[in-house]
């Protein structure tokens, strides 16, 4: 059976993101005929000589009618070896927000560059963005090779000032395709027309590129969503005793027999048994949904965090985070959010800004307030501690939103600790940080 | 639903066996994050509800609910929204799947709004676009405040721009450019009282997901989702079941032939297709090599406009 891989694609407005995510589903033969029939009607309803592929992924009406993308829109493909899910991301400035959603799962960033223009400011806030979330993969396609006549030198320049790019934001794998969508060169068949070019098509670096890491190497965790006890109502009368932890398993793996800690209360047990709706299992892994019994009645909620008890966080609550300020509003020191961290929110108060992102040089300056778009840096103090790991380690358990308390919107994608500042020297953990 | 214990392994079951260790399946990933999914909403809202008509869908939907909350009963009651225009069969397999959970059923009915005039009938007669209303006065009338759909973003291009949580205010009303962002696995489901959550579990899931999902999990559906003779008529280039709510027209030869559904709703408007798949397999492998989306083939309300499915969208329909 093939495996998942998630991707997002990232560019500026008219590099042609949309065209390549149509190329893609089109050359793989993932658009059904009746789509194709749509999106040919409309181009020719349109005055066009050829099928604008970019329609097939453009389908609100008002991006149509701007022939821009407004929202991520996800779409589904596959091939012999693996299925794919691809977030496809707006390129607008003001969208930006939408980028760090379809980031925020993804395996690999798929970052567009019209090979005309090179990297943009917008390129190194896709890159930061990527290196912040902590994509594993970055496939930089330089696009529009066809309008430089396929020129080897442009590209070796291209590839080089954005893996440079990259490479300053701490992003370790990055990888670059000489591709035009319009065309189809190099997206899902190699092209004639690129000689000097050895390396695979983007579709074929896709189905090779590992998914997500080994559950082998990480440290059980599992945030509990909802206890279990079915009393009155079990189906068979064994059950009625039956109390169990149910969630999706964070990291690592966990067998029968592990002791664990639930935090934040500290206190240890021994894991009885891993149920599933269709039987015990002696030993499960992220991203598994289970339920854990344990060997001793302690107590537990929801919100609380299982973890090996030997490799456990220390739950705090100061936190040092860097975040992406999603909002219209302005973040100013002081203000009053609501932290969501696995299934656990509690209140905090923002003690202070600590700087913002330049995006130029790739640092963190001093700043007093954050707005839409900027990336920065924050202290928060909890109302109650909560067991968050430097983002770094954990993608799962050193995430967290801010949410506006007064209306719910989401304010902020948040990462525990300093993961940009940190990736700038890989393999190496910083000498001390505040968590 | 069979819910059977099975010899303990690592976490490999039946034929969707890991291509690894500690890898899942692509079924075993959607199936992991559906039932968090399904667990996360449990835990956080007051008045859930789920969707359940006896299509496809919404029947792997309550198959992952029942894992979710296996051993536990699932929290919440099902709704349908019922256009007067249903296939007998899959009404039969909806009270018998209600009765065989133990679950509550709610029916908001087209009917009795078209009987008291709340709603006047389309002049093209399908009843799919009319659910919109019963649908919003049953979540008002029941203060449910989060709302299992079968929606998925393989379906149809304005649902493949929606969110696994979509926050929708007291008309229930879609805003493509305002969502709130989603990120991670962290789902925010805050809302303020009147508005409410419309939750979609199986977003990443295709029409060949749920497909070969029916098949690994052994998911009884309706008849009519096989290959079986019908009585039909050409119209609109779909086949359409000659019924009491959908009589051929003048101009139009009964004839029957062996087909079955991709999809079931209004029996007026939703289309079978030429099929001798009888076993689930034989459907997987239709699926797999058809070069028809689901809807493209028959669903006759999707074509009413270009925008047809994000209009109603963003008059609270699903």
């Amino acid at each position: 059976m093939a495996t998942l891989l998630r991707l997002a694609t990232a560019g500026s407005v008219d590099d042609g993101k949309s065209t390549l995510v149509g190329r893609l589903l089109y050359d793989s033969r993932s658009v059904l005929t009746d789509q194709l029939d749509d999106v040919a009607r409309v181009s020719r309803d349109r005055g066009l000589d050829q099928t604008d592929l970019a329609l097939l992924t453009d389908g609100l009406r008002a991006e149509r009618e701007q022939g821009i993308t407004i929202d991520v829109a996800y779409r589904y493909f596959a091939t012999a070896r693996r299925s794919f899910i691809l977030a496809d991301c707006p390129g607008h400035v003001q969208y930006t927000r939408n980028t760090v959603t379809g980031a925020s799962t993804a395996d690999v960033v798929v970052l567009l560059i019209d090979a005309r223009k090179g990297t943009l400011e917008q390129t190194r806030r896709h890159l930061a963005v990527a290196s912040l979330l902590r994509v594993p993969h970055v496939v930089v396609a330089v696009n529009k090779i066809d309008l430089v006549d396929f020129d080897e030198q442009v590209f070796r320049r291209l590839s080089a000032e954005v893996v440079a790019a990259a490479t300053d934001l701490g992003l370790a794998d990055v990888r670059t395709i000489p591709v035009s969508a319009l065309a189809g060169d190099n997206v899902v068949d190699r092209s004639a027309r690129t000689p000097w070019y050895d390396g695979p098509s983007l579709l074929e670096l896709l189905e090779e590129i590992p998914a997500a890491g080994d559950p082998a190497t990480e440290d059980f965790r599992l945030p509990v969503q909802v206890v279990l006890r079915p009393q009155a109502a079990a189906p068979d009368a064994r059950l009625r005793d039956y109390r169990g932890y149910a969630g999706q398993i964070a990291a690592g793996i966990v067998t029968v027999g592990d002791r664990v800690v639930a935090l934040p209360s500290g206190r240890t047990s021994t894991v009885q048994g891993i149920d599933t709706a269709d039987g015990e299992l002696e030993q499960a892994f992220a991203p598994q949904s289970v339920t854990l019994r344990l060997a001793d009645d302690i107590d537990i909620a929801r919100g609380d965090l299982i973890a090996a008890a030997d490799d456990a966080p220390a739950p705090t609550q100061d936190l040092r985070a860097t975040i992406c300020w999603l909002s219209d509003r302005v973040l100013l020191p002081g203000a009053r959010v609501l932290v969501k961290h696995t299934t656990r929110t509690v209140q905090a108060v923002v003690r202070d800004v600590v700087g913002r992102l330049d995006l130029d040089s790739a640092t963190i300056g001093p700043a007093e307030q954050l707005g839409l778009n900027d990336i920065g840096q924050v202290r928060l103090r909890l109302a109650a501690p909560i067991a968050a790991e430097e983002y770094v380690v954990s993608r799962r358990t050193g995430a967290f939103l801010l949410i506006d308390p007064h209306d719910g919107a989401t304010l902020a994608a948040g990462m525990v600790g300093e993961p940009l500042a940190e990736a700038r020297c890989p393999g190496q953990r910083p000498a001390q940080y505040v968590i | 639903m069979t819910s059977t214990a099975t010899a303990a392994t690592t976490g490999a079951r039946r034929d969707d066996t890991p291509p690894g260790r500690h890898r899942l399946t692509q079924l075993q990933t959607l199936e992991s994050e559906a039932i968090h999914i399904f667990r996360e909403v449990g835990a956080e809202f007051e008045r859930p509800v789920l969707l359940f008509s006896g299509g496809k869908d919404s029947v792997v939907m309550l198959h992952l609910a029942v894992k979710a909350f296996w051993p536990a009963p699932v929290p919440f009651p099902v709704l349908h929204i019922d256009t007067g225009h249903n296939f007998p069969e899959v009404l039969a397999y909806r009270n018998a799947t209600v009765a065989r959970l133990g679950l509550r059923l709610e029916v908001a009915r087209v009917q009795d709004y078209l009987d008291d005039g709340r709603q006047r009938e389309r002049a093209d007669g399908t009843r799919n676009p009319l659910q919109t209303l019963p649908l919003l006065d049953a979540i008002a009338a029941h203060r449910f405040d989060a709302v299992f759909g079968g929606g998925r973003r393989d379906e149809e291009k304005a649902r493949a721009k929606e969110r696994i949580y979509s926050l929708r205010d007291e008309f229930g009303q879609w805003d493509p450019r305002n969502q709130r962002p989603e990120l991670w696995n962290l789902y925010n489901g805050r809302h303020a009282p009147g508005e409410h959550v419309r939750v979609f579990p199986l977003s990443n899931w295709t029409e060949l997901d749920i497909w070969r999902y029916v098949a690994a999990e052994r998911i009884e559906l309706p008849a009519l989702y096989y290959a079986h003779e019908r009585a039909v008529v050409r119209r609109d280039g779909m086949w359409l079941a000659v019924g009491p709510y959908s009589r051929p027209r003048a101009d139009e030869e009964v004839t029957t032939r062996r087909v079955r559904y991709r999809t079931v709703g209004d029996m007026s408007c939703t289309g079978a297709v030429d099929s001798d798949a009888t076993r689930v397999d034989d459907v997987v492998a239709e699926v797999a090599a058809s070069r028809l989306t689901e809807r493209g083939a028959t669903r006759a309300d999707d074509r009413i406009s270009e925008a047809a499915m994000e209009d109603r969208k963003k008059e609270g329909y699903f």
